[in-house]
């Protein structure tokens, strides 16, 4: 059987091969998503912004400098042995190979660190991730662009403090944290403590075990300490879950603060009137007004292609976090072309894009999504870019803007950041990277 | 013609009693291992060996764990990627913790970590059956993913509860390309296999399957049930605990509690219930057709929709993926229910007939 399998493989792979060999002009960019399972809403909204922005450069410009973006999708199920075999798969693909890989999963994120550092493949884990993996001396090719869940931490701990007036009133205040049981849930216990040591306040963390339809007894846990805030670090089924039960035990809605897996409208539509109210981080905003995404429904829609089944996802925040995907893998293969020349380029030399990227505000215009993403710099000590949030409230229907770009307390975040980087540095016995050497 | 053992005459007990009694079968086993160790390493690319053969006999020896256990000794487990889990985080606390730890000795070591949590957990075998005791693992699964999840010292307290597993290095060889990786896994796999295969068919093995037959006539001709229910969950938790340390070591290196949850064990109980219920071979069929199935669908369904032209949903493919999936398990079950091992044991019979069947 396995022999069989193998021949019907290799025919497969040819197949592939042959399609490619017809143009070597182009630039291969890897899909391992998921579009199965309890986190479907997610995937499948992400990266059919995702793979929607580059049928749109490539339908109105024509590519990147010439070079036609390609892609092929992998179904991961959220899964690290799945989404180990789709990065083994994928990464010899195109004829340069893999440019960077999106693993859009924290546990599968943390499977390929080793790996992609020894293959030279960038990964870009945005919004998730490792989060110590922002000091990129010790992590050349892991890039947790835009803002980390530590720094998305802080944001959220400055907003309630402007909630209640000032950071000096949070002082004696209780705040639960209620997370997902796993490494993604838990990267934020040990930055809430630090801030709970700092302000004064008190915070107790909750787990829920996956998938987490079964909250009963934790919310009941949360009406017996009687919380001034809950932080909700939940994702797929688990949010609109955890809104319900909210409003089960009574619990206010708009006291309740979600990151930025817990903020989409699969998240809260699900819900119905248990949601409305809530709050969430994003680092990424709702809506098709954007010159961006009027652009992807000219060139890719009106043509009756795209992903999306169905349409009125377009625009939402998913789809529209699929888009700031796409810009920034673009806008990274755009940078290396400056330097390495207007040619499919290598995933190091795309490496060095993405380290060398600079997404100012001028650049946003011209992309035509000013407001819809923050402007970005990313540098070979920082590998997170930006950092701010903006908050969102959800009004029964839609989600609505209720503050600008928060910044982190980064003061408190890069020292933790560095030391926790250089213990891992120190256990796999890596030495940092001298960042006035790289060019 | 070519499959029969007439005209093989055993001359002492030691031929007749040994693993394969059959010429043609130790030819085939020899065949096998051959080209696993010689042919495979130098055909494979390095997608083959570490996307696919790597968990693949990886997940073989931990069907091979479960069916120990439940085909053998006929006690139904749900906590087999629990003792994976024992087994993965005990080698990484074993490297972490004593210096100058040998790997080897290491994962042997996390082996012996599971069995004793597994015979903890199978002391309720000793009261209860079928359904019931399934319940009673499943306690297992939860507690001991609860446990590493909970108290840090277990992943030496990273934040996120993750462990990266050390470098593997034996004897100055550094084993970290996919090809040392890879046979690092075949050789621990087709020992641990061989043995398995001596052990069912001997005394222990046979104490199992009288337990498993009828546990009350086992215990009536004098099979002691303390011992032996508790030696099959020692030496199948054992199995599972080496395949947890291969799969954190050789796989994915790096691991979490969450990964080892109650699905992965279903995945490794259906992998026994396809390939074979008490079967050595059924293990490695069950695990091939379980982990090689899923990921062959996903590769032919992109070329696929370029073949015929059509653009498809994106989510219908993966749905799609599922489905033929399931359908398959199904129509396996209904076509042959006792497992891939089983057409195997049919093919053979009429293979010491041809060319001239009944």
């Amino acid at each position: 059987m396995m022999r069989a399998l193998k021949s019907a493989l290799a025919g497969v792979a040819m197949l592939g091969f042959a399609a490619s060999a017809q143009a070597q002009n182009e630039q291969f960019i890897p899909m391992a998503g998921y579009w199965v399972g309890p986190y479907a809403a997610g995937g499948s909204g992400i990266y059919g912004g995702f793979i929607d922005y580059l049928d749109m450069v490539n339908a109105r410009d024509g590519g990147v400098g010439g070079v036609k973006l390609t892609y092929e999708k992998c179904e991961t199920e959220y899964n690290n042995a799945r989404g180990v075999e789709c990065y083994e798969r994928l990464k010899k693909k195109g004829p340069t190979g893999a440019s960077v890989f999106h693993p859009l999963s924290t546990g599968i994120t943390y499977s390929l660190i080793d790996k992609a550092t020894a293959d030279k493949i960038p990964i870009i884990s945005m919004g998730y991730g490792r989060t110590d993996a922002s000091d990129g001396r010790y992590f050349p090719y892991i890039f947790p662009l835009v803002t980390n869940y530590w720094s998305q931490n802080t944001a959220k701990i400055k907003f309630i403090g402007q909630r209640e007036g000032g950071m000096d009133k949070l002082k004696g205040k209780k705040i639960v944290n209620i997370y997902h049981d796993s490494a993604y849930g838990k990267e934020t216990i040990p930055v809430l403590d630090a801030q709970a040591k700092k302000y004064g306040f008190a915070v107790t963390h909750i787990a829920v075990p996956h998938p987490g339809n079964e909250q009963g007894s934790q919310w009941l846990q949360i009406r017996q300490i009687r919380p001034d805030w809950v932080i909700l670090r939940g994702w797929g089924v688990m949010n609109p879950t955890a809104l319900k039960a909210a409003a089960k035990v009574g619990f206010p809605r708009d006291k309740m603060i979600g990151v930025w897996w817990s903020g989409a409208e699969e998240d809260t539509i699900p819900a119905g009137d248990a949601a409305k109210g809530y709050i969430a981080a994003g680092f990424n905003v709702a809506g098709e007004n954007y010159p961006v995404v009027q652009d992807i429904k000219k060139h890719v829609y009106a043509k009756g292609k795209g992903e999306m089944e169905d349409k009125s996802r377009i625009g939402s925040i998913y789809y529209n976090r699929g888009v700031v995907h796409g810009i920034i893998t673009v806008e990274a293969i755009r940078k290396a072309q400056e330097k390495y020349g207007k040619k499919p380029l290598t995933p190091e030399q795309v490496r060095w894009g993405i380290e060398n990227l600079n997404i100012d505000e001028a650049r946003l215009k011209a992309l035509g999504a000013t407001g819809f993403m923050q402007a970005l710099k990313v540098s070979c000590l920082d590998h997170e870019g930006g950092g701010a949030v903006k908050f969102q409230q959800w009004d029964g229907t839609k989600w609505k803007v209720i503050t600008d770009w928060i910044q982190p307390d980064r003061e408190l975040v890069r020292p933790m950041i560095e030391q926790s980087a250089a213990a891992y540095g120190k256990e796999k016995n890596i030495a940092p990277r001298d960042c006035s050497k790289e060019s | 013609m070519l499959y029969r053992e007439a005209g093989q005459f055993k001359s002492s007990y030691a031929a007749d009693q040994q693993i394969f009694p059959i010429r043609q079968d130790r030819i085939a086993v020899g065949a096998v291992l051959v080209f696993a160790f010689i042919v495979v390493p130098l055909t494979a690319d390095q997608y083959w060996l570490s996307a696919i053969l790597v968990p693949f006999l990886i997940f073989s020896l931990a069907a091979i764990g479960l069916n120990l256990l439940t085909g053998y000794a006929g006690q139904l487990s749900l906590g087999t990627a629990a003792f994976m889990a024992v087994g993965a985080f005990a080698a990484y606390n074993f490297l972490l913790r004593v210096p100058g730890m040998p790997v080897l000795v290491a994962f042997v070591l996390a082996g012996a970590c599971a069995a004793l949590v597994g015979i903890l957990f199978g002391l309720p075998s000793l009261r209860i059956k079928g359904f019931y005791l399934a319940v009673a693992t499943l306690a297992a699964q939860f507690f001991i993913v609860w446990a590493l999840t909970k108290f840090g010292w277990f992943s030496n307290y990273s934040s996120s509860g993750v462990i990266n597993a050390q470098k593997i290095e034996i004897l100055g060889y550094r084993f970290d390309s996919p090809l040392s990786k890879y046979l690092l896994t075949l050789s621990i796999v087709a020992v641990l296999a061989l043995a398995a295969k001596n052990m069912v068919r001997g005394t222990v093995g046979r104490s199992w399957m009288a337990v498993r037959d009828m546990d009350v006539a086992a215990e009536v001709i004098g099979f002691p049930m303390l011992r032996t229910k508790l030696s099959a969950f020692a030496v199948s938790s054992f199995y599972c605990g080496v395949a947890g340390a291969l799969y954190a070591f050789c796989y994915l290196g790096t691991v979490e509690p969450e990964g080892f949850n109650l699905d992965l064990s279903f995945r490794i109980l259906f992998m026994i219930i396809l390939g074979g219920v008490g079967s050595i071979l059924g293990s490695f069929l069950g695990a091939a057709f379980i982990v090689l199935f899923p990921i062959f669908l996903n590769s032919v369904a992109g070329p696929l929709e370029h073949a015929i032209g059509v653009k498809l949903p994106a989510g219908l493919m993966s749905n799609l993926e599922l489905m033929i999936f399931g359908a398959l398990i199904i129509l396996f079950l209904i076509v042959e229910p006792h497992g891939l091992a089983r057409l195997w044991q049919i093919g053979k019979e009429k293979l010491r007939l041809w060319p001239f069947p009944h």
